[in-house]
């Protein structure tokens, strides 16, 4: 056997990580992403957003929340390339004098964390659900799906509305500010769940039925470990992409919550509530206030939507 | 096939007994209904007498019997913001509602339709081209986002529609107001339209154009051609035809979601429908309307979805089939 060359030495030293990356970069997924000009686009905005969005607080000019730093003398200053603009101001502050380039950083982050953690309790209780049902069977499964089917009568945004209403309401003695986040987290989390419950009991059904399941239950493996260690494993797949479109759908989700005056209140904005501040300004002229947080809403979800349906494509063995 | 009719319909049946049921732990658990009711200075014994006047202390199961009894006898109780039944409340507003989203429907269904078959037969024309990133666009940008957009350019810059109402209405007959009537009336319903059929539209165009080209590679289609049909009937004739089943199934199911839909339109552009009153109450935490706008809701999906589950029955011969055995 000849020297290794370098690489391989890399390749069976380095172990995990390198080896992983190395597969990564050449499979095909990547090199369908590398062959579509718009998915880098789109990857490199969302990449751009969440960077923006976790570092805020460092590189915003100014903190939006801090009463002391901010001047009612500054409000409704337009961007910094129209006449009447402020060098200090970027993108123009808002009708309280707070820098919108910030408050939009600000907004982001809030977005981002609500619509992340949002998604991921949905996909964690549908994941649960739907194992559990497509394993279990019978009456549980049954009921299961019966609850899904009644919840897929409506539409997310309505079964949010819903929730969101009656937990305020149950919560009379808490304040907006510390309840708006956990109660849009979870109703997201329950009105997005449906989908990962189906798709994951459905491959379920198929798994639990081969030879391997079967082996690990004739060795005495109990029942949640084969579920966990060895089902979860095989049925997971699909649902990297639900995740990636429905993140979209919980940004929108939030951000139409918040518009409507039932999310998040101004003094913790989002980019819906921003929108919804905005609005009140657009017949006085004052446009800027309410476009730049929309494009920036709107640059989000659309890369996103691309992200997702580029995923969708990529991973999908039928269309390579 | 009766079979499957009784199947479909007790399932509906379920699926409105647990709607019912959610309302109905909402109204019991969310705010006690005596303190909306009575001020600080009502006794104890006059508190006492409401609880036992309205029921609140017969068992749940009695509760819920009769609060299923007044469901079906159009009875939703009394609004807490308004001191009126909420019965007569959401039938002043629903006909800005319907009207709002019947031409919603329509105009989602004629301009997809339109915009559908124009990308499914051109497919690499430019504005085909367009037609895809307008319906991208539309599926991505919020529909409160689309509705500001709107308003920004066609009130607020040019200044040629309205930007919030209904315009002038008409009054026909005991309740029903419409706005079909009048010009400010037609004129107020064209942004309010737009917005909330926009992702509709862009949902049925990209349907249209997929079904479309999968029609058009199918073997009839090419003994259409062979027979040296003209291109004109072979598009319209043969495969729209073929087309429009799926499209006008999925259309149907969307009227439910629209409707829901039309509480951020309505709210955008002020408009006086069932939506907005839905959302105050969900501010004010008003269950009865709540309630009854949930009921509603459902009781519209869920007979869509039976009729549209019945009319596939009824028309595709390889589904009677496969319900027999």
């Amino acid at each position: 056997m000849p020297n290794p060359t370098p690489e391989e030495v890399k390749g069976l030293v380095g172990g995990g990580s390198s080896g992983l990356v190395t597969r990564l970069l050449d499979s095909d997924v990547m090199a369908s992403f590398r062959s579509s000009k718009l998915t880098m686009l789109a990857a490199l905005i969302v990449l751009l957003m969440f960077l923006g969005a976790f570092l805020a607080p460092w590189i915003a000019p100014f903190d939006p929340f801090d009463p002391a730093k901010v001047f009612l003398s500054d409000a409704s200053i337009p961007p910094r390339w129209q006449e009447a603009g402020d060098p200090r101001f970027v993108f123009g502050t808002d009708d309280q004098g707070r820098d919108l380039y910030s408050a939009i950083l600000y907004g982001l982050r809030v977005s981002l964390l609500v619509g992340g953690l949002g998604v991921m309790l949905a996909a964690a209780i549908g994941i649960t659900l739907g194992l559990v049902a497509g394993y279990v069977g019978g009456r549980v499964d049954a009921l299961i799906m019966r609850i899904a089917d009644v919840q897929l009568t409506f539409p997310a945004i309505l079964i949010a509305l819903l929730i969101d209403g009656v937990v305020h309401s149950l919560l009379k003695g808490v304040s907006r500010e510390e309840s708006a986040i956990p109660v849009l987290v979870a109703s997201i989390g329950l009105s997005f769940w449906v989908q990962y419950a189906r798709t994951i009991r459905g491959s379920t059904l198929v798994e639990k039925n081969k030879d391997y399941v079967a082996a690990a239950r004739l060795v005495g493996i109990p029942t949640p470990v084969i579920m966990l260690r060895h089902v979860l494993p095989n049925v997971i797949g699909p649902v990297l992409v639900i995740l990636t479109i429905n993140l979209g759908l919980a940004v929108i989700t939030e951000a139409t919550l918040s518009f409507l005056g039932v999310g998040l209140p101004p003094t913790q904005p989002s980019l819906g509530t921003l929108i919804s501040i905005g609005n009140q300004y657009l017949f006085s002229g004052d446009w800027w206030i309410v476009t730049f947080p929309g494009l920036t809403l709107a640059a989000l979800v659309l890369s996103v939507n691309l992200l997702g349906d580029w995923l969708r494509d990529a991973l999908n063995p039928k269309l390579r | 096939m009766l079979a499957f009719i009784i199947r479909r319909i007790a399932q509906s049946l379920f699926v409105m007994a647990a709607v019912a049921l959610i309302a109905f732990l909402m109204f019991r658990f969310v705010g006690d209904p005596v303190n909306q009711m009575v001020g600080i200075d009502t006794p104890q014994e006059e508190v006492a007498r409401l609880r036992e006047s309205l029921g609140l202390n017969d068992p749940a199961i009695v509760q819920f019997g009769r609060f299923v009894w007044n469901i079906v006898h159009f009875d939703f109780g009394i609004s807490y913001q308004f001191r009126l039944p909420v019965t007569q409340l959401l039938a002043e507003r629903a006909p800005a509602t319907l009207e709002l989203a019947v031409t919603a429907a329509i105009f989602a269904l004629i301009v997809g339709v339109i915009m559908g078959v124009y990308c499914a037969l051109n497919r690499d024309s430019w504005l085909a081209r367009v037609f895809q990133a307008v319906s991208l666009v539309g599926v991505s940008l919020p529909t409160f986002l689309i509705g500001i957009l709107l308003i920004y350019l066609f009130a607020v810059i040019l200044g040629w529609l309205p930007s919030n109402g209904r315009g002038q209405v008409v009054k026909i007959g005991q309740w029903w107001t419409t706005g079909f009537l009048t010009g400010s009336g037609l004129k107020a319903l064209i942004l309010p339209a737009i917005t909330l059929g926009l992702f509709q539209m862009t949902l049925i165009m990209r349907l249209v154009r997929a079904e479309m080209m999968e029609v058009m590679r199918t073997d009839y289609i090419k003994f259409a051609k062979a027979r040296g049909l003209k291109t004109r009937s072979i598009h319209f004739g043969h495969a729209l035809k073929n087309t429009l089943i799926p499209v006008i199934t999925i259309a149907g199911l969307q009227l439910g979601s629209i409707i829901a839909f039309a509480i951020i339109t309505e709210t955008v552009f002020n408009w006086p429908g069932m939506g907005i009153l839905f959302l105050k109450a969900v501010q004010n935490v008003d269950i009865p309307i709540m309630a009854a706008y949930l009921m509603l809701i459902g009781f519209l999906f869920v007979v869509i979805n039976l009729a549209v589950d019945l009319a596939y029955g009824l028309v595709d011969p390889r589904l009677r089939v496969a319900m027999r055995a």
